[in-house]
C-alpha cells in the first residue's frame, strides 16, 4: 500500500539526519557570512536592497547585515533572531553572538557524526556555560583593580571604544571614542540614547565631527523672525496653528452669502489671533510647533518679533522639551502655570551648507547632538552604526562597570578553564566539552586571521601565554602579535560578553533540539497584475 | 459500483459525479485510514519525553517556530489527511481539557491504530477491536485509580506542586531553569486559586513575553504590566498609591452615534461652539481629577489637548489599553470600567500600590508595571530569552505548568510518571485480558501491548535499548508488586519514580487514555472514504 499523504501539496517534511543536517548547514553558512567582519580589521559588506532604486548600504554590523538578508532556511532565521535581540538588549556585539553560536553548532555536528546524542550535548554546553559564566565573574572581581586604573588614566569607557570603532572610523577613532564618552557622560547613568541626538551631514571629512553640548534642531527660522535671541524663553507646543477646526463631530459651516463667508473667515482668523495672543501671553520670545505654522500666525509672530519654528519632528520636540526643561504645551489658557523652557543663546548657524537652529546654554544638560561629518552618504550611516555600539556599550557599562579584557582575552581564559574540566569528567561528556573550548578558540582565531595574520601561530603563542597564572595576554591586532591586554587598555563589557554567551547558547541548544523540519506550504500571492 | 441498475435494466445514477471523486471502501479504507493515523503519530513520538526533541514548523508567511509541544505542531502542521485531522482534533482537546499530555495522547492513539492493523490482518471485525479496546480502556482507567496517590499541599506547602510542574517542564527545551519556572507558575496558580471551591481561573494569569534578558530572568508579578507608556512624556514615571479611573470613552468631543449636523451660520454660533468645545476638554479632565483619581487609563486615544490639559492637571494617563487588559486591569485592582465620564465616582476607582515605568534594553521599550493591587489575585508572568522562538515556546510550557498545577488543585490524585503507570496498566490489562471470553480477548491484550509503546519511546528517545528496558522494568514491576518503577530517562541511576519525584496528574493520565481510545475507536468504524479527487 503506498505512503498515505497526510501534509497538503506544497508542504514539505525533513526527517532525523536530514533535518538536522539543514539546519545544520544554514547555521554554519550564515556564520561564515559574517565572519569575516568580526574583530578591529573585519570587512565589510555591501547589501543592495531589492526595492526601488537598489540601495546600497556598506557596513560591518552584524545586526544590519543580517536584518536585509532574506533567509528560507528556518534555523538561520533563529540565528538571525539573536542577532536582532542582542542588537535592541545591549546594541553591541551582534556579530559575536551569530559567530560563537555557529561554532558551537559547527563542533555539534561532529560530535553528532560520532554518535553523540544532541540532547547530551546540550546538557554538557549548559553546564559549561553556568560554569563559564561564574568564572567570567570572578575575573570581573578581579579586573575590578584593572578598572581603577583605566578610571584614572581617562574616562571611564575610552579604552574599549577604541576596541569598538573598528569599522569605517578606522582612522579617527580616538576622536570618536571621546565624542562618544563625552555624550554618554552626559546621560548621568540613564541610558535613554534618545536623548542624544545625531545628526548626518555629508561633506568634510569625519574629523570634523563633533559633539555640541547645546541642542541643534534641523530646522530654519520663519521669514522676518529674529535670527539670534539671547535668554531666550522657549514654549514648546503640539498644537494646531493652521486653522484650527472646530473638533465637534458634525459641524460643518453652512451660509448663504457671500458677506456671511467673509464674517466667519473674519472670526476665524480672530480666534486664530486670539490663540496667538495667548501664547505670547506666556512672555516668551520663541516659540516652537510640532505642527505646521501657516503664514498668518506666522506673520503675527514675526510681528511681535517671537522666533516661531514649526513642523520640528516628535522626537525632536521631546528632546528640546528635555534640555530646556520646559513643558510640551497644548492648550494656552493659564500661561502662569506652564512651564517654560529656558536657554541662554539660539542661533542660527551653518554646517556644510545647511542652516540649523542651534540652541545653547540649555538648562538640563542632559541631552546633546552628535553632527557627524563625512564624505558620503553611507560613510555617514555606517559611522551613525558604529557610533550607536559605541554609545550602547558605554551607556550600559555606565550602570554596570564591570570589564573584561578584550582582543580574545576571555576566551582563552575560560577555554584553558574548560579544557581543564574536560580532563576530569569521565565518559562521553568529556568530548562535549572540548569541543565547547574549541568554538571558544575559534573566535580569536577568526580576529586573527581577519587582520591577516598567522591565526595558527598566535594562537597557540597565546594559548602558550594562559598557562601562567593572571595572564593578560591578548591578540594585539594592531602589532600582529600577542600583548598584554591591560597595557593597551583594551577592555570589553562584561554586560555585553554576557548576552552574547547567553544568547548563542540558547540559540544553539534550539537548534540542536530540533530533528524535524516541517514546512508549510507557502502562501500563495494573489496576482494582481 | 455508485451505478445500479432498476428492474428494467436502465441504469441511474446513486453518488453524484463520480467520476470527480474517489472512493476507498472496506477493508482498503481502514488499512488508509490506520497508516494515516500512524504517520502522525510517529511525528510526534520522537517529541516524547524528557530527551524528545524539537521540530521546526515554518509557517506560510515563512515565520518559524520551534517546539516540542504535540498541540502546537500538529496545529502548524498543515494537515490535508481526514484522518490526520482527526489526530490534530484529538491533541487539542487533550489541550483544551487538561493542558497536558497532548504528545502521549498521540502516541497512545497510534500504538493502539497499529495494534488494530493486526488484528485486521486476522480477520477480526473492527467493531469487535473497538468494543475490546472501550473495554481494556476501562480497566486501565479503573487500575490507573487503583495506583494513584493523594498527596497534600497547601499555601505554605507547595513542594509536591513544584515536583510536579517540573516533570512537564522537564521535556521542553527549558529544562535548564525548570525549577525557577516550576515555582512561578506554582506560585502563580496558587495566587489566584480559590482553593476551597477548588477552582482556578487560568485568565486571571497574564503570560507576557519581551525578547532579551536570560531565561533566568524570568519573573512573576503580582499585578498587571501593560506594553504601553505614559501618554505624555513628560508625565511621572511612578505613582505611589494610585488611584486609578479606568475609562472606556476617548477623551474626545462627543461622537453621538445617531445622525446629526451641526450648522454653523453665523459668527456667534462659531464663537459659542468654540467655546464649547474647550469647556467640554476641561470638564472631563476635571471630572476625573474631582473623584481623586491618580492615574487614567484610557481605551483610547487622546485628543492634543486633552493630552496637555491632563498633563497641566497633574494627572497621569495611558492610552490605547486593550480591552483584554483592561478587564484585568479592573479585576485587580478592584475598579469599575466607566464608558462615559458622567458616571465616574470615588467608589468606581481602581487602586494600585506602585505604578511605574520600566524601559528595557537599547531601544524605546518601555512597560507599564502595576502592582501591589487591591486584589492581588491577578499575576503575571514575565518571561525573558534571547530571541523570539524561545520566549514563544516558553509561553507554551508556561501553560502547560499552569494547568497542571490546576489539575492537582482540583484533583490532587497523581500516579508516577516516566511511563510506570503505563507499564502498571499493561500489566493489569494483561492480567485481565484472559477473563474475556471470546474475540474481545485478543483485542484487550492488544490494547496492552499498545500500552507498552509510551514507555517504550520514552526509552528510544533517552538513547535506550527498548526492549531490553522495558522488560526488565515489567519484571521488576511484576516481581516487587510495586507499581513505582518507569523508564530511567535522566540517568540518574533509578528507575523508582517515586525516589526521582517523576509524577503526573491522575485526571491527565486518564484522559489521555480515554481520548486516544475514543478516537481509535471512531477511526476504526469508517469503513468507506469519499473525497472529491484532485483537479
Amino acid at each position: 500500500m503506498a505512503i498515505e499523504k497526510i501534509l497538503k501539496d506544497d508542504a514539505s517534511e525533513e526527517k532525523g539526519e536530514r533535518a538536522r543536517m539543514a539546519s545544520f548547514v544554514g547555521a554554519i553558512a550564515i556564520t561564515d557570512l559574517v565572519k569575516t567582519t568580526l574583530g578591529p580589521k573585519g570587512m565589510d559588506k555591501i547589501l543592495q536592497s531589492t526595492g526601488r532604486g537598489h540601495e546600497v548600504t556598506v557596513t560591518n554590523d552584524g545586526a544590519t547585515i543580517l536584518k536585509s538578508l532574506h533567509i528560507d532556511n528556518p534555523a538561520a532565521k533563529v540565528l538571525i533572531d539573536i542577532s536582532k535581540v542582542q542588537d535592541d538588549e545591549v546594541g553591541d556585539g551582534t556579530t559575536s553572538v551569530v559567530v560563537l553560536a555557529g561554532e558551537l553548532l559547527r563542533e555539534a555536528e561532529k560530535l553528532v557524526a560520532a554518535k553523540i546524542h544532541p540532547v547530551t550535548i546540550i546538557s554538557v554546553y549548559n553546564n559549561v556555560c553556568l560554569f563559564y559564566r561564574l568564572r567570567m565573574a570572578s575575573e570581573c572581581a578581579r579586573n575590578a583593580l584593572l578598572q581603577r586604573v583605566v578610571d584614572n588614566k581617562e574616562n571611564a569607557g575610552y579604552a574599549f571604544i577604541l576596541y569598538y570603532l573598528p569599522n569605517v572610523l578606522g582612522f579617527d577613532k580616538e576622536h570618536f571614542a571621546q565624542l562618544a564618552v563625552d555624550a554618554v557622560m552626559r546621560l548621568k547613568g540613564s541610558t535613554n540614547l534618545e536623548a542624544i541626538q545625531i545628526i548626518k551631514k555629508p561633506g568634510g571629512s569625519l574629523k570634523d565631527s563633533f559633539l555640541d553640548e547645546g541642542f541643534i534642531l534641523d530646522k530654519k527660522i520663519g521669514l522676518g523672525q529674529p535670527k539670534r535671541i539671547e535668554n531666550a524663553k522657549i514654549l514648546v507646543a503640539n498644537t494646531a496653528m493652521d486653522t484650527d477646526k472646530v473638533k465637534i463631530y458634525g459641524a460643518r459651516v453652512r451660509v448663504d452669502s457671500m458677506s456671511k463667508v467673509a464674517e466667519i473667515e473674519g472670526a476665524e482668523k480672530e480666534k486664530m489671533r486670539e490663540k496667538v495672543k495667548k501664547i505670547m501671553a506666556h512672555g516668551i520670545n520663541c516659540f516652537v510647533n510640532r505642527q505646521l505654522i501657516y503664514n498668518f500666525p506666522e506673520e503675527l509672530f514675526a510681528d511681535a518679533s517671537i522666533l516661531a519654528i514649526e513642523h520640528a519632528d516628535f522626537d525632536g520636540i521631546e528632546r528640546l522639551a528635555l534640555v530646556t526643561g520646559g513643558e510640551i504645551a497644548s492648550t494656552f489658557d493659564n500661561p502662569e502655570s506652564v512651564k517654560l523652557g529656558h536657554c541662554k543663546l539660539i542661533e542660527e548657524i551653518m554646517i556644510g551648507e545647511d542652516k540649523l537652529i542651534h540652541f545653547s546654554g540649555v538648562e538640563m544638560g542632559q541631552a546633546c547632538t552628535v553632527v557627524l561629518r563625512g564624505a558620503s552618504h553611507h560613510v555617514l550611516d555606517e559611522a551613525e552604526r558604529s557610533l550607536h555600539d559605541a554609545l550602547c556599550v558605554l551607556s550600559q557599562t555606565v550602570n554596570d562597570t564591570r570589564v573584561l579584557l578584550g582582543g580574545g582575552w576571555p576566551e582563552m581564559v575560560m577555554a584553558k578553564e574548560v579544557d581543564e574540566l574536560a580532563r576530569k569528567t569521565p565518559g562521553k561528556k568529556s568530548h562535549a566539552i572540548e569541543a565547547f573550548s574549541r568554538a571558544l578558540v575559534a573566535i580569536p582565531t577568526i580576529i586573527a586571521d581577519n587582520a591577516g595574520l598567522d591565526s595558527a601561530d598566535l594562537v597557540a603563542q597565546l594559548r602558550a601565554e594562559h598557562h601562567k597564572e593572571g595572564c593578560n595576554a591578548g591578540i594585539d591586532v594592531i602589532s600582529g602579535s600577542v600583548g598584554d591586554m591591560a597595557e593597551l587598555g583594551i577592555a570589553e563589557s562584561f554586560k555585553v560578553k554576557q548576552a552574547v554567551l547567553l544568547s548563542a547558547i540558547e540559540a544553539a541548544e534550539m537548534i540542536l533540539r530540533v530533528d524535524e523540519i516541517i514546512t508549510c506550504a507557502p502562501r500563495k500571492r494573489e496576482d494582481r497584475m | 459500483m455508485a451505478l445500479a441498475f432498476d428492474e428494467y435494466g436502465r441504469p441511474f445514477i446513486i453518488l453524484k459525479e463520480q467520476d470527480q471523486k474517489t472512493r476507498l471502501r472496506g477493508i482498503d479504507a481502514q488499512k488508509a485510514n490506520i497508516s494515516a493515523g500512524k504517520a502522525v503519530a510517529r511525528i510526534l513520538r520522537t517529541s516524547l519525553g524528557p530527551k524528545g526533541m524539537d521540530k521546526i514548523l515554518q509557517s506560510p508567511d515563512g515565520n518559524v517556530t520551534i517546539t516540542n509541544d504535540g498541540a502546537t505542531i500538529l496545529e502548524q502542521m498543515d494537515v490535508d489527511n481526514q484522518i490526520a485531522k482527526l489526530m490534530v482534533e484529538l491533541s487539542r482537546s487533550q489541550d483544551y481539557e487538561i493542558g497536558d499530555g497532548t504528545t502521549g495522547v498521540v502516541v497512545m492513539a497510534g500504538a493502539l491504530l497499529e495494534q488494530a492493523e493486526r488484528l485486521l490482518e486476522r480477520g477480526i471485525h473492527p467493531i469487535r477491536i473497538a468494543e475490546g479496546y472501550e473495554m481494556a480502556s476501562r480497566i486501565a482507567v479503573e487500575h490507573l485509580e487503583h495506583i494513584s496517590q493523594k498527596f497534600d499541599f497547601g499555601a505554605s506547602n507547595i513542594e509536591p506542586l513544584v515536583q510536579t510542574c517540573m516533570t512537564t517542564l522537564s521535556s521542553k527545551i527549558v529544562n535548564r531553569c525548570k525549577r525557577h519556572l516550576a515555582e512561578i507558575s506554582v506560585k502563580a496558580v496558587l495566587s489566584v486559586a480559590d482553593l476551597e471551591r477548588k477552582d482556578v481561573n487560568l485568565d486571571m494569569i497574564k503570560v507576557e513575553g519581551k525578547v532579551g534578558g536570560k531565561l533566568e530572568d524570568t519573573e512573576l508579578i503580582y499585578g498587571i504590566t501593560v506594553d504601553k507608556d505614559m501618554s505624555h512624556p513628560q508625565m511621572p514615571k511612578q505613582i505611589e498609591d494610585a488611584k486609578i479611573a479606568i475609562l472606556t470613552c476617548p477623551f474626545e468631543p462627543p461622537k453621538p452615534k445617531t445622525k446629526h449636523k451641526v450648522d454653523i451660520d453665523t459668527v456667534e454660533k462659531f464663537q459659542t461652539l468654540r467655546l464649547q468645545e474647550q469647556k467640554y476638554f476641561d470638564d472631563m479632565v476635571q471630572k476625573c481629577k474631582d473623584v481623586g483619581a491618580t492615574l487614567v487609563i484610557c481605551q483610547w486615544g487622546f485628543d492634543d489637548e486633552a493630552n496637555h490639559l491632563l498633563m497641566h492637571r497633574n494627572l497621569p494617563a495611558v492610552r490605547w489599553v486593550g480591552g483584554v487588559e483592561l478587564e484585568l486591569i479592573a479585576i485587580a485592582t478592584g475598579g469599575r470600567i466607566v464608558p462615559r465620564f458622567q458616571e465616574l465616582t470615588p467608589e468606581k476607582l481602581g487602586r494600585a500600590g506602585l505604578v511605574r515605568e520600566k524601559s528595557f534594553g537599547t531601544t524605546k521599550d518601555k512597560m507599564l508595571y502595576i502592582e501591589h493591587c487591591a486584589n492581588s489575585r491577578a499575576v503575571t508572568i514575565f518571561i525573558r530569552g534571547g530571541n523570539k522562538m524561545m520566549i514563544e515556546e516558553t509561553k507554551r510550557s508556561i501553560h502547560d505548568a499552569l494547568c497542571v498545577a490546576r489539575n492537582l488543585i482540583r484533583n490532587n490524585s497523581i500516579v508516577y510518571g516516566g511511563g510506570s503507570a503505563e507499564i502498571s496498566c499493561s500489566i493489569a490489562v494483561e492480567a485481565a485480558a484472559d477473563k474475556y471470553p471470546g474475540v474481545e480477548q485478543y483485542a484487550v491484550r492488544a490494547f496492552a501491548d499498545a500500552l507498552d509503546s509510551v514507555p517504550m519511546a520514552l526509552a528510544e528517545n533517552s538513547g535506550l535499548q527498548p526492549i531490553e528496558t522495558l522488560s526488565a522494568v515489567k519484571s521488576q514491576q511484576i516481581k516487587e508488586n510495586n507499581p513505582h518503577y518507569g523508564i530511567d530517562c535522566n540517568d540518574v541511576g533509578t528507575n523508582d519514580m517515586r525516589e526521582q519525584d517523576v509524577f503526573e496528574t491522575l485526571i491527565g493520565k486518564q484522559q489521555q487514555i480515554l481520548l486516544a481510545t475514543q478516537v481509535v475507536k471512531m477511526i476504526l468504524k469508517i469503513d468507506d472514504v469519499i473525497s472529491p479527487s484532485d483537479y
